[in-house]
């Protein structure tokens, strides 16, 4: 349904979506003009998680940015870090061990797994399912286990290092990691049959949440959104980083540009990672898992780096510059959340209030992540 | 004869507080079930703190309520803000009365018992418009003008299953028509292929209705709490939602009861064996567990979706089962 | 016509059975037991690498091993520790007479322990901290290893 020039001038009203509403996960405002329960306009209103992380990561060394990496996009934390230390890797010249960059990738992609499984949950949350929530959290356990197993925490981890990692992954590690590769195997089809066939979901999603391939083009968004739209992008395949060559992958796209489509990207982005993470444990090497001589302090050479890495909701990129001195200049994050939910409101006008909730979940956004 | 005319009195009010007491404790159990079921679904464990089991949860949560201020924001109409939950109450309770428990239990038996209930059935939906009306919240606003669509869309399917019902049973008398189904689960109207072919999907598509009815999950557009918040009732506090909470217990269990005595053969065995009080409770809370497990499996539909279900698939089969029901009726 | 006919009643029939199968999945989930833990009587086992608070190390004679390198001090991202010390005559080596961590800015970072060169740090298994009060969590690193077990200064 379009609404023309002439119901935008009958009465409307302004609906205030959040910042406490069940359907803005973490805080975000979106000031709804609605036409009876049709959007004629959504303003979004973000700031309010704002804690400077940029301007943080440029009062302090390189290394006392490590924990802030991970606390943009908390759901995703591995990825982001990643992006932080081949970022300042490549402008200060260190060279990972091949072993460590194997760790990061392995760790990276089960985070990605974890991230797009709370994602799922609070989607069908989002479209009033409770129960797949609580056993996607169950799977989602496993990981956070396994992680935690090596790295020391559950969300915020801080566990990649410039040059490598912090810490060795055991035999009890893989060990766990194949058998809950097995175990997410099995547990998919389950998935799939409680929710991607279930009717009423697809009602909600088929066709809803329209993003055509120019639109996201028009406003940069990256990763599972512009996959969903058709367009074949991804970082890891577009330009690979880390170890990511070696593995043999696949990008999941869909031609749709509707909520569907976004969600099956994401549950075929879950059996990739799966792949990946499983190729890699076969393929690790051994060796070191920290690179030598990488001094305390860090002063790179004058210079500048940009660096984005694949992350769970697109491409998340940091740009530092240096001026030869223990922190950066300049350090600024490309967030895929912003670049993702800003074409929500071009894209929501003139749908229903229930569909735009089912939208917005869909883009999978992490709020604290746009704020930073 | 005076006698007669006082003890029916005593005997009515006595039935009208156990009702009541019953509809309470139904409404406080299945709250309690509503947490303790999901919790299975989901491999938790649900409450278990207060008391054994956490049996007493529903008391905690009673207590909790009741110790909360009742605020009435600026700009409510405090009168209809005020007799909304009160409103929404009383209905159930009264479908309630021409409920035939066993065969003997029951507040009082009418001719036109099937048709009261729904009388005071849709008194419900006004109700709950009005709470969200006066509320002066655009979320129960929204959710007020979402009801009246729903429920008038859900009643048609509905009474037309229920019509159909009546000309197979010629009565409107709920103890008459479980009396009709006596025997063992194939005389149950469900199963009564004689009367039409379609009698089982008559009960699903009257399960459908019951289930928006009372706007439980998946038809829940009036709370629908990731869109509308808590909908109709995001302003109230304490007992006042306490009562619209109660409400909608009671309505499940008055559909669930509807249900049984309309289809699933009321107070009888379904084999025939020792009829009473015990089956018809059972037919009922397995049709409460139904409701919940519904609730607690499938995502909430959309406003248009729900009307399409309604407008586009109930409908025409309700309309269809009309038709087959009258031509059987007549020929045989 | 008779395709649209089809596909409705196809969409009927087959919505119907994908509803039926989801409730037998949720029906199938609810025999088996739960995964949560009952916590406050049962927990969980915390994995060997666990990042809780920090706590200080003793050496064999019971002195704090901390030698006052501030190297800690240094490396914390959210300026949370504080260390002091002096050098006694006849030790070896500074000792500490202030270690504060002021838990409240702490963001379990780690970093703190990774930078110790003399294995004086380590992680505290506790994680259910809980007060109404912000000083307790500024914690007196020295104290609490006293209470751990006896210690000079």
């Amino acid at each position: 349904m379009s609404i023309d020039d002439q119901s935008i001038h009958a009465e409307t009203f302004i609906l205030n979506l959040g910042p406490q509403h069940p359907a803005t996960h973490g805080v975000l405002r979106i000031k709804l003009t609605m036409d009876g329960e049709y959007i004629v306009d959504a303003e979004p209103v973000i700031g309010y998680g704002h804690r400077m992380h940029e301007k943080m990561g440029e009062n302090r060394s390189y290394a006392k940015f490590l924990p802030n990496a991970s606390r943009m996009d908390y759901v995703g934390a591995l990825l982001n870090t990643h992006c932080h230390v081949a970022a300042v890797e490549r402008l200060a010249g260190i060279t990972v061990p091949e072993r460590a960059e194997f760790i990061r990738v392995i760790t990276a992609e089960l985070n990605r797994v974890s991230s797009h499984l709370l994602w799922m949950g609070a989607f069908l949350v989002d479209l009033g399912a409770f129960t797949p929530l609580l056993y996607t959290f169950d799977d989602r356990e496993d990981i956070l286990d396994l992680l935690e197993s090596i790295t020391g925490s559950r969300l915020t981890y801080c566990y990649y290092r410039f040059g490598g990692v912090c810490n060795d992954i055991d035999d009890d590690f893989i060990a766990g990691t194949r058998s809950f590769i097995e175990r997410m195997r099995s547990r998919m089809p389950m998935y799939h049959s409680l929710v991607t066939e279930n009717i009423i979901f697809r009602k909600r999603c088929e066709g809803i949440g329209g993003v055509p391939a120019e639109t996201c083009r028009r406003y940069g968004a990256t990763g599972p959104v512009l996959r969903g739209s058709g367009v074949c992008y991804d970082v890891r395949r577009n330009e690979p980083y880390s170890v990511y060559p070696l593995f043999d992958f696949s990008v999941p796209v869909y031609p749709e540009g509707d909520c569907m489509a976004r969600y099956r990207v994401r549950m075929d982005e879950i059996v990739e990672s799966l792949r990946i993470v499983e190729q890699a444990l076969e393929r690790i090497p051994a060796g070191p898992v920290m690179a030598e001589k990488v001094p305390l302090i860090l002063k790179p050479a004058r210079g500048e780096c940009y660096f984005n890495v694949e992350a769970a909701r697109g491409s998340f990129g940091m740009r530092i510059v240096s001026d030869g001195l223990d922190a950066p200049y300049r350090l600024k994050v490309r967030s895929p959340c912003f670049s993702n939910f800003s074409l929500f409101r071009e894209c929501v006008r003139g749908t229903l209030l229930a569909d735009a909730l089912a939208f917005l979940g869909s883009l999978d956004l992490v709020i604290p992540e746009i704020d930073r | 004869m005076p006698h007669d005319w006082l003890w029916e009195t005593v005997r009515l009010l006595l039935y009208l507080v156990g009702l009541i007491g019953f509809a309470a404790f139904n409404a406080a159990y299945l709250s309690l079930l509503e947490r303790k079921e999901p919790a299975w679904f989901q491999l938790r464990r649900g409450p278990t703190e207060a008391g054994p089991l956490g049996l007493l949860q529903p008391v905690a949560d009673g207590i909790k309520l009741l110790g909360k201020q009742l605020l009435v924001q600026g700009g409510a109409d405090v009168l209809l803000f005020k007799i909304a939950p009160v409103a929404v109450v009383i209905p159930s309770i009264m479908c309630l009365v021409l409920i035939p428990f066993s065969e003997t239990m029951g507040a009082r038996d009418i001719s036109l018992g099937l048709l009261a209930v729904y009388s005071f059935a849709a008194i419900n939906v006004l109700a709950t418009m009005l709470g969200g009306w006066a509320s002066h919240n655009k979320y129960s606003s929204i959710a007020a003008a979402r009801v009246v669509a729903q429920n008038i869309a859900y009643e048609i399917p509905l009474l037309l299953v229920i019509i159909a019902l009546v000309m197979v049973t010629h009565t409107f008398d709920l103890r008459e028509i479980v009396a009709q189904q006596a025997g063992g689960f194939w005389n149950w109207n469900v199963l009564r292929f004689g009367a039409s072919p379609l009698m089982p999907l008559a009960f699903l598509i009257y399960f459908i209705c019951m289930l928006a009815e009372a706007n439980r999950a998946p038809f829940d557009m009036v709370e629908a709490e990731s869109e509308l918040i808590a909908g109709a009732f995001t302003e109230y506090s304490g007992m006042g939602f306490g009562l619209f909470f109660i409400a909608e217990y009671v309505n499940v269990v008055v559909g669930s009861s509807i249900g049984a005595v309309l289809f699933l053969g009321g107070w009888h065995c379904p084999f025939g064996l020792l009829p009473g009080l015990h089956w018809f409770l059972i037919k009922l809370y397995l049709l409460c567990f139904a409701v919940i497990w519904v609730r607690w499996t499938f995502p909430r539909t959309q406003i248009y979706g729900l009307l399409n279900l309604s407008w586009k698939v109930l409908i025409p089969l309700a309309l269809a089962h009309l038709i087959v029901t009258a031509v059987t009726v007549k020929l045989v | 016509m008779k395709s649209d006919l089809r596909s409705y009643l196809k969409e009927i029939i087959g919505g119907s059975i994908s509803l039926l199968t989801g409730m037998w999945i949720t029906l199938r989930q609810s025999f088996r037991k739960p995964v949560t833990v009952s916590y406050p009587y049962r927990t969980l086992k915390l994995p060997e690498r666990f990042r809780g608070h920090i706590e200080l190390k003793a050496d064999e004679q019971g002195w704090a091993k901390c030698v006052v390198c501030m190297a800690c001090q240094k490396a914390c991202p959210s300026f949370c520790i504080k260390v002091n010390g002096y050098k006694p005559a006849g030790m070896p080596r500074k000792v500490a007479t202030i270690y504060i961590l002021d838990f409240t800015t702490c963001s379990l970072c780690g970093l703190c322990v990774e930078s110790c060169r003399f294995d004086a740090l380590m992680f505290s298994r506790e994680y259910n901290l809980a007060s109404f009060r912000k000083e307790d969590y500024v914690m007196d690193m020295l104290e609490r290893l006293r209470r751990r077990r006896i210690c000079r200064p």
